[in-house]
């Protein structure tokens, strides 16, 4: 008992001096921070639930979301309110299908365009801005004036001949929102290298014999993140309006599949035949979602850079 | 006698606290002290030792998260409990503060007159007339030259000695009768800091105003103070006047203090005064050869859509060889062109004329991956600790990058060995391994930087400022780190900076440049014992000698004018106005030598250049 005490004591004493400290990053400093911001968290709680809602709910629904109950059909301003009984919890849009399980639909397409279309900004967004503002002179000139130049052009019209020429599908919709979503990025990501590669850990890299594609990899890109993730908390709800407004305008996503944009466009048709219910549950959702995006950029961005506080 | 004068500020039982996630720091741990009218009260202390929050909470300017408890009485009111309308009767007026950063202390977009203007129309009833016609005498009273034309200038077409001055004119409009200067010279070269500081000297004794100057450099102190508060850890751990101070300290943190405080007088009382004696013999044949090198930046001025363009010549054709072991100190003011020769013979900024030759081999005109061979020999530490090193990587893969660039042979055990053995060398603990560079000090990180440059046995490694921005105390400690390095490897430095008591103490020996010339180079004893060139007299005679008496006796050399822009082709005259009067206006001055080893450039006496002003 003794010995094992004495045993414990000298390995507690080794194990304070000798065990490596773990270290915090800032990566962790600003998680730290994050938590601490009651509405971001508070935010990212709810859109965590709100997605695991749209996944785990239609397992819940006695209805698809694309089967027609056809003993309302017809009659969906009278008997398609929200009830428990028939298992309409959303009550059913104006063919008779299940409210309910076309908001769920509507909210995972919604945040996988939101998604998908922010992961290709991202990923081209950032490389092209790191090695525009890398290596500089007239490389970062060609480079950037591309930018502008597809920054000039109309993106809005493009999308919409696109689906007017291809027809209505969600591929199309993912590969016209990131060709289009990925230019803002590239631009802050290269003014932020422009800024970086001057700092003197970057001369001590390239003193250090560090090749360049290492150097872009190793030390600017990790250190554009806290920017990078803030800016992308932002653009996906900004993805989400616009799939929305394309969507609101008939374009868009191909039927049976629905969207928020598009489950508030057959709600708003509706509106003057009394069936609120159309419009007020997507329209929450939506509401809610994009709500908790803003706050949840908010709050990355006073986690990421608490002097601007 | 003190006790009958009234001190017109006094700080009774100061406590600030700050609250931050990881819980309350307290900054200042109730503190006493007074300021006497027309006394000048030296604050000292090392970073982080809470000098400045104290003055910060009178002036009501503490950040949002700080509380102040306690009393601070300034002229019968208590600072602590006044609502901001009122403090602001009072700051500005009848107590102003100057800061360490002339440039960030001034509102750019508004020139110096429309500055001057506000203050006075803040505190005092004046007209027009007659607020610009003080506003010229005070300019002129700081000893600005063609007031007339500076007051209408922008903050950043004066020089960071000029905006210093302008700080203190403006300071000094409503005749303060307490004047709270922060670190003032801190960011300042040597020659304009002397000139600063006997001005604020004048103004001391002319207008009776009250100092309270806020400074790590005992130096200035020396200078400047009556009396001292020695301050640590947020409590004063020493005060008294300033002979006690200095020539009777009694708490081992003064004495600390005054011990690792380089000397330029007399280099031999420090303590870790180390520098081994190099051969005379070695050869500086095919070890590095400096020829010649020019690095030119070319300049845009006035604009529009085809902008003429200026070589601005940051390095002005440098020669020096160096030998193996040996260290050579680079001095200079900013702006003399020292950093870029470091990262011209690095080849981190291609020379644009000129040869460096590395091991008999020219380095210029190498490829990247030629160079890449080359890069493992020659290493650089920087000025900043903490922008040097990658915030986002622990301390041991920035230690490590190195290694994986010049040995990816290396397993990652051996590397991670290697990487610890080196921590061992610089006095960093092992258990640090996994630690941010934000979470370790200055001196700390300094080491880290140290041991990046080190791992790989580099036969050169330039010192770029290496211990400019650390405290003292831990200068004092990376000096020797530095030191003993060099005699177990056999290294040879550059050793870049400003501070000239610190490059004596390490140098073997010593270059002075002066807007991208060396203008003299010598073995370090001779240049301090002998210097030839009137700046180099001007640079030496600058430096602030912690000592009162001697520092008090001593008379700087002034050479009348400004430190002329680079972008002036007259500049590189400056010290040879007979050659601009005889109209030989590109002339350049020869480097002659003097005594074997001992080359000064051509320059007129030092009496006619004062003369001439």
């Amino acid at each position: 008992m003794l010995v094992n005490k004495k045993k414990m004591e000298s390995m507690a004493d080794s194990m304070s001096s000798h065990a490596p400290i773990e270290g915090r990053s800032l990566w962790q400093d600003a998680m730290g921070r994050f938590m601490h911001n009651k509405a971001a968290l508070i935010s990212l709680i709810v859109l965590v639930t709100m997605i695991a809602t749209s996944f785990i709910g239609p397992y819940l629904s006695p209805w698809d979301f694309e089967s027609i109950d056809w003993a309302l059909l017809g009659n969906a301003a009278e008997m398609g309110a929200p009830s428990i009984e028939n298992g309409h919890y959303f009550g059913t849009d104006d063919l008779g299908r299940d409210q309910f399980a076309r908001v769920m639909v509507g909210t995972q397409i919604s945040l996988m365009v939101g998604i998908v279309g922010t992961a290709v900004a991202v990923v081209v967004g950032v490389l092209y801005g790191a090695i525009s503002g890398y290596f500089g002179g007239r490389l970062d000139n060609v480079m950037m004036r591309f930018v502008d130049i597809l920054m000039s052009i109309p993106y809005m019209f493009i999308l919409i001949i696109l689906f007017v020429m291809f027809g209505r599908s969600i591929y199309l919709l993912f590969i016209g929102l990131g060709l289009f979503s990925w230019m803002d990025m590239a631009r802050i990501v290269r003014g932020q290298t422009l800024a970086i590669k001057h700092k003197e850990y970057i001369e001590a890299a390239v003193a250090a014999g560090v090749s360049d594609f290492k150097i872009i990899l190793k030390h600017i890109v990790p250190n554009l993140l806290g920017i990078v993730v803030v800016y992308t908390s932002l653009l996906i709800p900004g993805l989400i309006l616009t799939e929305s407004f394309i969507s609101f305008l008939g374009l868009g996503i191909q039927e049976p599949l629905t969207s928020w944009g598009a489950l508030i466009n057959d709600g708003a048709k509706t509106i003057q035949y009394g069936t609120l219910w159309q419009l007020l549950f997507p329209l929450a959702f939506f509401v809610t979602g994009l709500f908790c995006f803003f706050f949840i950029g908010d709050g990355l961005r006073d986690a990421f850079d608490p002097k601007d506080r | 006698m003190t006790d009958l004068i009234k001190p017109i500020f006094s700080v009774d039982d100061l406590k600030i606290t700050f609250s931050t996630q990881d819980g309350d720091v307290e900054a200042v741990k109730g503190v006493n002290f007074h300021i006497n009218p027309g006394e000048c009260v030296g604050i000292v202390g090392e970073s982080g030792s809470g000098k400045s929050q104290t003055f910060m909470a009178a002036m009501g300017l503490l950040a949002d998260n700080g509380t102040a408890t306690g009393q601070i009485n300034f002229q019968d009111h208590n600072l602590l409990e006044l609502s901001t309308a009122q403090l602001n009767h009072v700051r500005g007026k009848n107590m102003s503060m100057i800061f360490q950063d002339p440039l960030t202390s001034l509102t750019p977009h508004m020139t110096i007159l429309q500055q001057m203007r506000e203050v006075v129309k803040l505190h005092m009833q004046m007209s027009q007339k007659d607020t610009d016609a003080m506003c010229r005498q005070w300019i002129d009273r700081v000893r600005i030259a063609e007031a007339e034309r500076r007051l209408n200038q922008y903050p950043h077409e004066l020089s960071g000695g000029m905006r210093q001055r302008v700080m203190i004119a403006m300071s000094m409009l409503c005749d303060p009768s307490l004047l709270i200067a922060d670190e003032p010279t801190t960011a300042l070269d040597v020659t304009v800091q002397a000139e600063i500081l006997d001005l604020m000297d004048e103004l001391k004794r002319e207008k009776g105003t009250a100092i309270a100057l806020i400074t790590h450099d005992m130096g200035v102190v020396a200078r400047m103070c009556d009396r001292i508060h020695v301050m640590r850890h947020g409590q004063y751990v020493e005060e008294g006047g300033v002979e006690d101070i200095f020539y009777n300290p009694q708490h081992a943190y003064t004495k600390m203090l005054l011990d690792s405080m380089p000397r330029i007088d007399n280099p031999d009382k420090t303590s870790h005064h180390k520098l081994k004696p190099i051969d005379q013999q070695t050869s500086a044949e095919n070890f590095l050869e400096v020829d010649d090198v020019k690095v030119h930046f070319d300049i845009k001025i006035n604009g529009g859509l085809w902008p003429k363009t200026v070589p601005l010549k940051a390095v002005d054709g440098v020669s020096f060889k160096l030998r193996p072991g040996e260290t050579l100190g680079i001095v200079g003011e900013s702006g003399c062109g020292k950093s870029t020769l470091a990262r011209a013979v690095l080849q981190l900024i291609p020379p644009t004329d000129g040869t460096v030759t590395w091991l008999g081999k020219p380095l210029n005109g190498l490829s990247r991956a030629q160079l890449k061979d080359k890069r493992k020999d020659l290493q650089i530490v920087f000025q900043d600790p903490l922008a040097s090193l990658d915030p986002r990587m622990t301390i041991s893969d920035s230690i490590r990058e190195p290694l994986v660039t010049f040995a990816s042979h290396m397993s990652r055990k051996e590397m991670q060995e290697q990487v610890l053995q080196m921590m061992d060398k610089v006095g960093l603990e092992r258990n640090m391994i996994n630690r941010y560079p934000h979470e370790l000090s200055g001196g700390q990180n300094q080491r880290v930087g140290i041991a990046r440059a080190m791992i790989m046995k580099p036969k050169l490694v330039i010192c770029d400022e290496a211990v400019s921005a650390l405290d003292v105390s831990v200068q004092a400690q990376i000096i020797e780190l530095l030191m003993d390095l060099q005699e177990e490897f056999k290294l040879s430095l550059l050793f870049i900076s400003h501070d000239l008591a610190v490059v004596r103490e390490v140098s073997h020996r010593i270059m002075v440049l002066y807007l991208g010339r060396v203008v003299e180079m010598a073995e370090s004893k001779d240049i301090y014992a002998n210097p030839m060139h009137p700046y180099t007299k001007q640079l030496i005679s600058a430096v602030p000698v912690p000592d009162p008496k001697i520092e008090r006796a001593r008379k700087s050399i002034k050479i009348p004018g400004e430190l002329p822009s680079p972008m002036d082709p007259t500049a590189k005259l400056k010290f040879m106005p007979s050659k601009l009067r005889a109209g030989e206006t590109n002339y350049i001055p020869k480097l002659i030598e003097h005594n074997p080893g001992h080359f000064v450039a051509e320059h007129d006496s030092l009496t006619d250049l004062q003369a001439t002003g």
